[in-house]
C-alpha cells in the first residue's frame, strides 16, 4: 500500500494451467516502473488490479483448440466484466486467442499459413495510436519484436474485417506477414479501445540484452492505461 | 431417458484455407494414390448423450458443438447419431 493511503496501481497477470510467460510479464513490467502480480486461473476476483494482461503460454494444454477450455476458466468471467467496464486488457499471443475464443474479441487465429510453428522477430507497424496498446506509440511506428506461436493466423468474416478497419481497430500490421493473416493483422482491438489482442509478444523486447527494446512503448501504454505515471 | 452414441464432426467452414489438408492432398501423388482430391482435415468427437429420442440427442450435442467444440467463426459441425 501506498504511504499516501492511495491505492497501489497493479497489473493482474493471468495464469491457466500451461501459460508460461506470466514471469517475463511480470518481468517487464516491473522494469517499467509498474506493479505486477499473478492471478491463478480459479480466482473469480482480479483483487482491484487496474489492467490486466493474459499472457503466452498454452492454457489448458491448447486443448480442443488454442483458448477454447480457457474461456470457462472462473477467471476468465471476471476478466469479461472487468473490459466491460472499461479496464484495460491485454492478451498476448495464446493470450489474444483466448481473447478470441471468450469473444472479448471477434476473429479467430487459425494455423499459420504453410503449418510451420514460427520462432522469429517481426517488424510490425503501429497502425492506431488510439488503443490501450498503443497510446504512447507513434502511428507508423515500426517496431521489432518476437513472434513464437503455430496459430497465429488471425481471419475473420468480411464484415468484422470492414468494421475492423472502418473504425480503426486494427492496432498493429506486420511488415511481411509471416504467418498468412488477413490483411497482415498482428494485433487489434474491441469497440472500445481498451481491450487488445496481439500475437508478438512485447515483453521479449523489454531489455538490452533480448536483442530489442521495441516492446516497451508497447507495455508503457498499457501502464498508462492502468494509471501508471511511466517515463518524462 | 436412453443413450445415444453420437458422432459431432467437426470441419473448416467452406473458403476458409486448409493448409494441413492441402498438405497431405500435395503428399498423395508420391505415394502412389491418383484420383484423390477435396482432402480436408477436421476433428471427430463420439459422445454418449442421455436424451429423451434420438432427437433431443442431436439438439443437445448440437448445441454442445456449436458452443464448444466448433469455434463458429472458422468451423461448422456436424451431429449424427450412430446405430
Amino acid at each position: 500500500m501506498g504511504t499516501g493511503g492511495g491505492a497501489v496501481t497493479s497489473v493482474g497477470v493471468i495464469v491457466y494451467p500451461g501459460t508460461n510467460c506470466e514471469h517475463d510479464v511480470v518481468e517487464a513490467l516491473e522494469s517499467l516502473g509498474g506493479r505486477a502480480r499473478l492471478i491463478w486461473h480459479t480466482s473469480t476476483d482480479l483483487g482491484g488490479c487496474d489492467a490486466v494482461v493474459v499472457p503466452g503460454g498454452f492454457a489448458h494444454g491448447d486443448y480442443l483448440r488454442p483458448g477454447a477450455i480457457a474461456r470457462f476458466s472462473p477467471v476468465t468471467g471476471a476478466l469479461a466484466a472487468f473490459a466491460a467496464a472499461g479496464g484495460p486488457v491485454l492478451g498476448i499471443c495464446n493470450g489474444f486467442q483466448v481473447l478470441t475464443e471468450a469473444g472479448l474479441l471477434p476473429g479467430a487465429l487459425q494455423k499459420n499459413r504453410g503449418l510451420t510453428f514460427l520462432c522469429t522477430t517481426v517488424t510490425v507497424r503501429v497502425e492506431t495510436t488510439r488503443s490501450a496498446l498503443t497510446n504512447r506509440a507513434t502511428l507508423g511506428q515500426r517496431l521489432r519484436i518476437p513472434i513464437n506461436h503455430f496459430e497465429g493466423n488471425y481471419t475473420c468474416d468480411a464484415a468484422t474485417l470492414r468494421t475492423l478497419r472502418d473504425h480503426d481497430r486494427v492496432v498493429l500490421r506486420y511488415e511481411d506477414n509471416p504467418n498468412g493473416s488477413v490483411d497482415d493483422i498482428a494485433g487489434i482491438c474491441n469497440e472500445g479501445r481498451n481491450v487488445v489482442g496481439l500475437m508478438p509478444h512485447p515483453e521479449r523486447a523489454s531489455q538490452e540484452l533480448l536483442g530489442s527494446t521495441d516492446g516497451r512503448v508497447l507495455l508503457e501504454s498499457l501502464l498508462s492505461a492502468a494509471g501508471v505515471p511511466v517515463g518524462a | 431417458m436412453s443413450g445415444f452414441d453420437v458422432l459431432v464432426e467437426v470441419r473448416l467452414r467452406a473458403g476458409i484455407a486448409d493448409p494441413e489438408g492441402a498438405t497431405i492432398e500435395r503428399a498423395l501423388p508420391a505415394l502412389g494414390f491418383e484420383g484423390i482430391s477435396d482432402v480436408s482435415v477436421g476433428k471427430a468427437f463420439r459422445l454418449r448423450v442421455e436424451a429423451v429420442s434420438e432427437e433431443d440427442a442431436v439438439t443437445r450435442a448440437g448445441d454442445l458443438a456449436h458452443r464448444l467444440l466448433a469455434n463458429p467463426v472458422i468451423e461448422d459441425a456436424t451431429v449424427t447419431v450412430m446405430p
